[in-house]
C-alpha cells in the first residue's frame, strides 16, 4: 500500500481507478481520461496535487541561499506572492528537480515533486551549511489544484468573500495567503486556474462542494495529457540527472545575469552553452493514424536519431503528440519508429495547445 | 466487477469469440480488456481476405495508456472488419461486446470449442488482478 493523501476516500467514492504514482495511491481517471480531459479544456476540474511537497523557506539569508540553490534567479520576484518556475542542478548541470517558489511575507514557499520528495529535501538540507537558512516542510497542507477557463469564476462561487475578491485580484503566475489558506493563479494545465493549499483537515469538504457545484475530479492520466499539450516537462520523463536544462527546452529558466551569480551548475553550464553539438527537445506531431510513445526512436534525415521522452494521445487535436529530444539542427520533419514501422512527424515548438487553442 | 456474456468464447489474452448464425465468427476484445486498457484511440484491423492463424496477431489496439496486440483466437480467413471502428474508437469502451473488430470464416470450427467459457476466463482475470 502506498501513501494516501487527504482525499484518498473521496477518490474511492468518486469510482477512480487508483494507481501507484512515485509511492503514493492517487487517482488514474474516474472513468474516462479523455473525457476529464476535455471538461479541464473547455470548463474546469479539480486535481488532487496533496501528493507534492510543500517548504517553507525562512531565515535572513533565506533569498541569497535560494539564489546560490537555483537556476532561475530569486531576485526577479518583483512583487509578494510572485511565482518563479526553475530547476534545481547538481554540480555537473543535471536537473535534480524542477519546481516553483513563491515569494511570500516570511520568505519562500516551494513546491516540488512528489517522486523526488526525499532526494530533494536531503539535497537541500545539505546546501543549507554557512547559511541561515530553515526549511519547514508542510506536511500539514493538502493541495487542489483547480484548472480550466471556468476555474476561478466556480472557485469563488464556494470560498469566503476574502478568498473570493482575492482570486479575482490575482495576477498570472501569483500566490497569496489568506487566512491559513494559500491560493495560487499557477497551474499544469496551459490552461487559467488556481493551485490552492489549505489545511489537510479542510481539503475533503472543499473537494466536495467544488465536485457539487459540477467542478468534475481529474485524474493523473488526464493531467499528464494536459501538459504535454501545454508542452510542460514532467521531470524523470522529458529531463534527469542526467540531462542538462539547456537540451530540456529550459534555458529560459536560467539566469544568467548577474553573471557573479554562482548557483549550483553554473559552470557546468557555461561550458554546455559554447557547445553547438548539444541536442534540443521539442514538439513532433503524428498527423496518421498512430500513438507516439516514450523511448520511440526518431530519425532525422542526413542528421541522426533522436528518442522521444513524452508522448501520448492528444485529445484536443484528435492526434497524436510527443516531446523529443533530437539533434540541435533538426528542421521541421523526421520520421519515429512504431512497431518496426516508420512514420513522417511535424517538428514544432513544444508548445501544442494554450487556453484552449490549438497552435500546431 | 466486468461484464462476461455467457453465449461467447474467450482467449486468455482477453479476446472474445461469437459464433453468427451464417458460420463466421465474430472477433473482438472483452469487457475486462477495454477497461484494463483505458480510452481507446486507434485501431489497426487485419486486412480483409488475410489468413490468420489462432494466436496469430491480427492488429494493435492504441489505448491512452500503451499499444496492446491483437490475436486472432482461431484459424481462418478473414471476411470482415469493422471500419466504424476507426472513426468511433471510443465505442470500444462503450460497447466492447458490440464493438467486432474482424470477422473470419473459420478453417477449423472445433477450435471453438477449446477457447474459455465465461465462467472460466472470469477465473482467468480473478487470478490475474
Amino acid at each position: 500500500m502506498g501513501q494516501r493523501t487527504p482525499l484518498f476516500d473521496q477518490h474511492l467514492a468518486f469510482g477512480a481507478k487508483m494507481v501507484d504514482f512515485g509511492g503514493w495511491d492517487m487517482p488514474l481517471h474516474y472513468g474516462s481520461q479523455v473525457e476529464e480531459h476535455h471538461q479541464v479544456r473547455r470548463d474546469c476540474g479539480v486535481f488532487d496535487v496533496s501528493h507534492m511537497t510543500i517548504v517553507d523557506i525562512t531565515g535572513a539569508q533565506a533569498q541569497d541561499w535560494l539564489q546560490h540553490l537555483l537556476a532561475n534567479d530569486v531576485a526577479r520576484l518583483g512583487f509578494m506572492g510572485k511565482a518563479l518556475y526553475s530547476a534545481m542542478l547538481n554540480e555537473a548541470g543535471g536537473v535534480i528537480d524542477d519546481l516553483i517558489v513563491y515569494l511570500t511575507d516570511f520568505g519562500y514557499r516551494m513546491v516540488v515533486n512528489a517522486a523526488t520528495r526525499d532526494k530533494d529535501l536531503a539535497w537541500m538540507q545539505r546546501q543549507t551549511t554557512g547559511f541561515d537558512v530553515t526549511l519547514t516542510e508542510r506536511s500539514d497542507l493538502a493541495m487542489l489544484a483547480v484548472q480550466g477557463p471556468n476555474a476561478r469564476a466556480k472557485v469563488a462561487t464556494v470560498v469566503a468573500n476574502a478568498r473570493a475578491s482575492l482570486i479575482d485580484g490575482l495576477k498570472v503566475f501569483q500566490g497569496l495567503p489568506e487566512g491559513d489558506w494559500f491560493i495560487a493563479r499557477t497551474g499544469y494545465t496551459g490552461e487559467d486556474g488556481l493551485e490552492i493549499m489549505l489545511p489537510a483537515t479542510e481539503a475533503a469538504s472543499f473537494f466536495n462542494e467544488l465536485v457539487g457545484i459540477g467542478v468534475a475530479p481529474i485524474g493523473l492520466g488526464a493531467r499528464d495529457t494536459l501538459r504535454l499539450e501545454a508542452g510542460m516537462n514532467l521531470y524523470g520523463q522529458d529531463m534527469n540527472e542526467e540531462t542538462s536544462p539547456l537540451a530540456a527546452n529550459m534555458g529560459w529558466t536560467i539566469a544568467w545575469e548577474p553573471q557573479e551569480r554562482n548557483f549550483i551548475g553554473r559552470a557546468a553550464l557555461e561550458s554546455q552553452r559554447t557547445q553547438a553539438n548539444l541536442p534540443k527537445l521539442v514538439g513532433l506531431v503524428l498527423d496518421e493514424r498512430g500513438v507516439l510513445r516514450a523511448h520511440q526512436l526518431v530519425k532525422v534525415a542526413g542528421i541522426g536519431e533522436g528518442e522521444i521522452t513524452s508522448g501520448t494521445f492528444s485529445p484536443t487535436l484528435g492526434k497524436s503528440i510527443a516531446l523529443a529530444r533530437v539533434p540541435a539542427t533538426t528542421a521541421d520533419r523526421a520520421e519515429v519508429e512504431i512497431r518496426g514501422k516508420c512514420y513522417p512527424v511535424r517538428v514544432v515548438q513544444p508548445n501544442f495547445v494554450r487556453q484552449g487553442k490549438i497552435l500546431v | 466487477m466486468s461484464n462476461t456474456p455467457n453465449e461467447l468464447r474467450y482467449s486468455s489474452s482477453h479476446e472474445w469469440a461469437r459464433l453468427e448464425a451464417d458460420g463466421t465468427v465474430s472477433i473482438g476484445i472483452s469487457d475486462h480488456a477495454q477497461e484494463a486498457l483505458g480510452d481507446v484511440v486507434f485501431i489497426e484491423l487485419p486486412e480483409v481476405g488475410a489468413q490468420l492463424e489462432a494466436g496469430q496477431t491480427a492488429g494493435v489496439v492504441e489505448s491512452v495508456k500503451a499499444a496492446s496486440d491483437i490475436y486472432s483466437p482461431i484459424s481462418g480467413k478473414v471476411i470482415a472488419i469493422n471500419e466504424e471502428l476507426a472513426d468511433q474508437p471510443e465505442l470500444v469502451n462503450a460497447e466492447p461486446y458490440d464493438s467486432w473488430f474482424f470477422r473470419v470464416n473459420p478453417s477449423n470450427p472445433a477450435e471453438l470449442e477449446q477457447l474459455l467459457d465465461a465462467a472460466a476466463y472470469q477465473a482467468a482475470c480473478s487470478a490475474d488482478a
